[in-house]
């Protein structure tokens, strides 16, 4: 036997191979291996790094302006310091009302697609739907909103089309995570329920529903952080550089109608860092951080929110 | 209508194709009111499907061409307009057990539920009583509450026993029960097919031929899709059935 | 626990739920369309009218306001998108692939789902972030390292639209090894391989349609990008010689221009016109993509 590793080792080696001990092949796959596995892990280091380094940098600049103030005061000073609420309100305003329409279309569309819909062409004609909406460009979803919206829907540059363009972008994740949650569910469960005289929306209803209400959710809140932080969709379709809003009572937490235009945290970014001069420095950073902060405790609920439901599963 | 003699269900001619595959041919049979009908045979014979058939779960397969007719109680189950309502006359147990994601009780007030029964006392009379009647009772009494999905594997098939008779079926299907569960389960379960028959009229398909023989008072026997050949079960068992493959099958030559 | 469900509803309630969801169902294929065509529309006027289509697609003057001749030559625009898209490639591609590699076969469990967490939370900054990083962060840097006059280039947006691509590259082609079974890895390994001999001969060969399916769509998604670009490549309209001048995308072409230009005008169209060609092009990359994936899904009959 050890005369066979010597032989597979290519070459007669000085110190004699036994059974177990690792010949010169084996030698150098091990260190290509171990060369191999530190150039990756070098590579994925190389990313994270200077990503946690730029938002260390973010959150450092950002420290002297965050305050309760910078969140609650409206921009001052043309813009050049003060704080963010007015955008922040109107942040809020397009997601709620766009999750508000692309939700219900959005869920339901996925339980037809997983539920009801058959292995035939008009499937996979919904199905290739699906992923060339999931792959326009966010400008592109701007035009489209000008067009359909602004223009053709008579809504005018308004948070409605404004909110209707971010609906029609979130559409099809939302769809396809519904998807997901749906299949999720066991086929069997369906097959019990048919066989005992339930109709299929009755099963959905009472069943395949309530059982995959935590995937789809999980799906939802993702969208929520994607339609706060968009820009390009809200450019030209209901954003605006500037508008006073109030900053005291009732009317500071409902201060635009559906017909007016209004700021946004996303859009307020790309302005007081490219086209106002003289922010504080303080400012720009803050509304970066604020707006990552935002996008990014939305996903860590979502993420909690899904390892809480596999705990929690009931089959 | 419901002459005593007339068979319970009747199959004239049938035949279904999965696509290009034909899974049952021209199969002519009936099945009395009120006895055990066992139904045996090696795999894919075609058993399950015409289960299927008798309750219409084969629409749900894609690709599927049925022919011929199905008839219960001398209607044509592919011409009626209610399939629900046809669904509810007939009780399904399948061979994996399945626990839905409720409760124990309300899993077997499910289908009580979906037809109008709302009233708590209705609901606890006849969860109760389709427990009992499925030999379950005694071991979920005090923990009605519990998610159907939790209990044993023996637990869940009883479970769905229950649930098959919590929509008074005049039909039994039972399609190989007892092939996820434990003997002693298999036993309590096989007692209570021998209870039901009196009122519910059970078919039963079976891969255990000896359990062809300890219950059904009529058996068929199917291969590749056929119906080789249907008798009494002293017939089919005894020395001399009709068909040669019967004798062989019945004795453990093949299959 | 008990749970109350409603009685069926009427024989009409049923169908009308029914028909709502099959409505819903086929929205998305309405929605494509509806898509394309009130883009095109806007633009159809001009596109059909006075647009030189060659001078569109071969010409880099891009003068859309000038009153003496307003040319649409988007030829710079679209080398400055592909070099950008180019440069990001190069960069994200292979660093998404290493780091989809290593997560998938190197890395140690515990700090696996970590690592995924952390990508999935940078796959989830926004584009405008990004650009704010690549403006106010990249820039002063690029400055620094190079000795460029301004920092806002090609290399500072392939950089930052690198950086948002990379999760995508990664998580899909992680998804991609995951599908490979588990037995070809302990196939491989029973019969001696190192851990890397198991990646390269087996599972990149394996994986290679899902990983390229992977680098389209992080490739898909620089095309589409706007923000970013808008803000870390700068505004001159030009043929760029290096990777430190400037230039400008169709995408952020767009949004710097819609909000001068007077509704209906010329300029407004020609906009329009390159909207439809920014949708035909990433339409094109992400179903190819969905196809390489679909191809994988069918072939697996392992």
């Amino acid at each position: 036997m050890s005369s066979a590793s010597a032989v597979s080792a290519g070459t007669v080696s000085a110190v004699p191979a036994t059974r177990f001990t690792a010949g010169k092949v084996e030698k150098r796959k091990l260190l290509v291996e171990r060369v191999a596995a530190g150039v990756l892990g070098i590579t994925t280091s190389a990313l994270v790094v200077p990503l946690v380094g730029i938002l260390t940098v973010l959150v450092v600049k950002a420290w002297p302006a965050l305050s309760w103030a910078f969140l609650t005061q409206n921009p001052q000073n043309y813009m050049t310091s003060g704080g963010i609420w007015a955008p922040l309100v109107g942040t809020f305003y397009l997601v709620f009302i766009s999750l508000a329409v692309a939700a219900p279309i959005g869920v339901l569309a996925g339980v037809y697609m997983n539920e009801y819909a058959g292995d035939n062409w008009g499937t996979r004609i919904v199905n290739m739907a699906v992923v060339n909406l999931a792959g326009v460009p966010s400008i592109v979803h701007a035009l489209f909103g000008v067009g359909a919206f602004v223009l053709f829907a008579g809504m005018g540059r308004s948070v409605l089309a404004a909110a209707c363009t971010l609906a029609i972008m979130t559409l099809p994740v939302i769809i396809t995570s519904t998807r997901e949650a749906l299949s999720a569910v066991p086929k069997s469960f369906r097959e019990a329920c048919w066989n005992m005289g339930a109709s299929r929306w009755q099963t959905i209803r009472t069943i395949v529903l309530p059982n995959a209400i935590s995937g789809i959710l999980t799906g939802v809140i993702l969208q929520v952080s994607r339609a706060a932080g968009e820009t390009a969709p809200i450019l030209f379709t209901g954003a605006v550089y500037y508008v006073a809003v109030p900053e005291q009572g009732i009317a500071s937490y409902l201060p635009y109608g559906l017909w007016d235009r209004c700021m946004a945290l996303s859009y307020h970014l790309f302005t007081i860092s490219t086209q106002v001069t003289g922010v504080t420095e303080g400012v720009q950073y803050g509304t970066a951080v604020v707006l990552i902060g935002l996008v990014i405790s939305v996903n860590v609920l979502s993420i909690g929110f899904r390892v809480y439901l596999r705990a929690r599963k009931r089959w | 209508m419901n002459d005593p003699a007339a068979p319970h269900v009747a199959f004239r001619d049938l035949s279904v194709h999965y696509g290009a595959k034909q899974a049952l041919a021209g199969v002519t049979l009936e099945i009395p009111r009120h006895s055990i009908f066992g139904i045996i045979g090696p795999a894919n014979s075609g058993k399950t499907t015409l289960l299927k058939c008798i309750n219409r779960t084969v629409d749900f397969i894609p690709g599927v061409r049925v022919g011929g007719q199905v008839l219960v109680d001398g209607d044509n189950v592919f011409a009626m307009r209610n399939v629900f309502a046809l669904r509810r006359r007939i009780g399904m147990v399948f061979p994996l057990p399945v626990g839905l994601p409720l409760s124990v009780y309300d899993n077997v007030a499910y289908a009580p539920r979906m037809a109008g029964t709302a009233r708590r006392d209705e609901l606890d009379a006849l969860v109760e009583t389709c427990l009992r009647q499925a030999a379950l009772w005694d071991e979920v009494k005090d923990r009605l509450e519990l998610l159907g999905t939790r209990l044993s594997g023996g637990q869940q098939q009883r479970l769905t026993i229950a649930r098959a008779l919590s929509h008074r079926p005049e039909i039994l299907c039972l399609d190989e029960f007892s092939i996820a569960v434990d003997p002693v389960t298999t036993m309590k379960i096989e007692d209570v097919l021998v209870e039901l028959k009196e009122r519910v009229t059970i078919v039963l398909v079976t891969n255990l031929v000896q359990q062809a023989h300890r219950l059904a008072d009529h058996v068929a026997f199917f291969n590749d899709g056929r119906l080789i050949e249907a008798g009494t079960t002293r017939h089919m068992f005894s020395e001399r059935p009709r068909e040669q493959l019967t004798f062989d099958y019945v004795r453990g030559h093949f299959g | 626990m008990v749970q109350r469900f409603s009685t069926r509803l009427g024989l009409l309630g049923e169908p009308l739920i029914e028909w709502t969801i099959r409505l819903c169902g086929w929205s998305a294929i309405f929605f494509v369309f509806a898509i394309f065509f009130f883009v095109f529309r806007e633009g159809a006027p001009l596109l059909f009218g006075t647009l030189d289509l060659t001078e569109f697609f071969t010409s880099v003057n891009w003068r859309p306001d000038s009153r003496i001749r307003p040319q649409y030559g988007v030829l710079a625009l679209i080398i400055g998108t592909m070099s950008v898209t180019l440069l990001a490639a190069v960069l994200s591609v292979p660093a998404g692939l290493g780091a989809a590699v290593f997560v998938s076969e190197f890395c140690p469990r515990r700090v696996r789902e970590g690592l995924k967490i952390v990508i999935e939370l940078l796959a989830a900054i926004p584009s405008v972030v990004w650009g704010f990083i690549g403006y106010m962060v990249l820039n002063p840097l690029v400055i620094w390292a190079t000795g460029a006059p301004i920092g806002i280039n090609i290399l500072n947006g392939g950089v930052i639209l690198a950086l948002m691509s990379v999760p995508i590259i990664m998580s899909v082609g992680e998804d991609a090894l995951r599908a490979v079974p588990d037995t070809y890895r302990e196939a491989a390994l029973a019969l001696g391989a190192s851990r890397w001999q198991l990646v390269y001969k087996v599972l990149l060969p394996a994986a290679k349609n899902g990983l390229l399916a992977a680098a389209l769509l992080g490739i898909g998604r620089s095309v589409g990008e706007t923000m970013a670009v808008l803000m870390a490549t700068g505004h001159a309209v030009q043929l760029p010689s290096s990777l430190l001048d400037p230039v400008r995308t169709l995408t952020a072409t767009i949004a710097a221009e819609l909000g001068e230009a007077v509704e209906g005008g010329d300029h407004y169209q020609v906009l329009f016109v390159i909207g439809t060609l920014l949708m035909v092009m990433s339409l094109v990359v992400n179903v190819t993509a969905d196809l390489i994936v679909k191809g994988i899904r069918g072939k697996q009959n392992v």
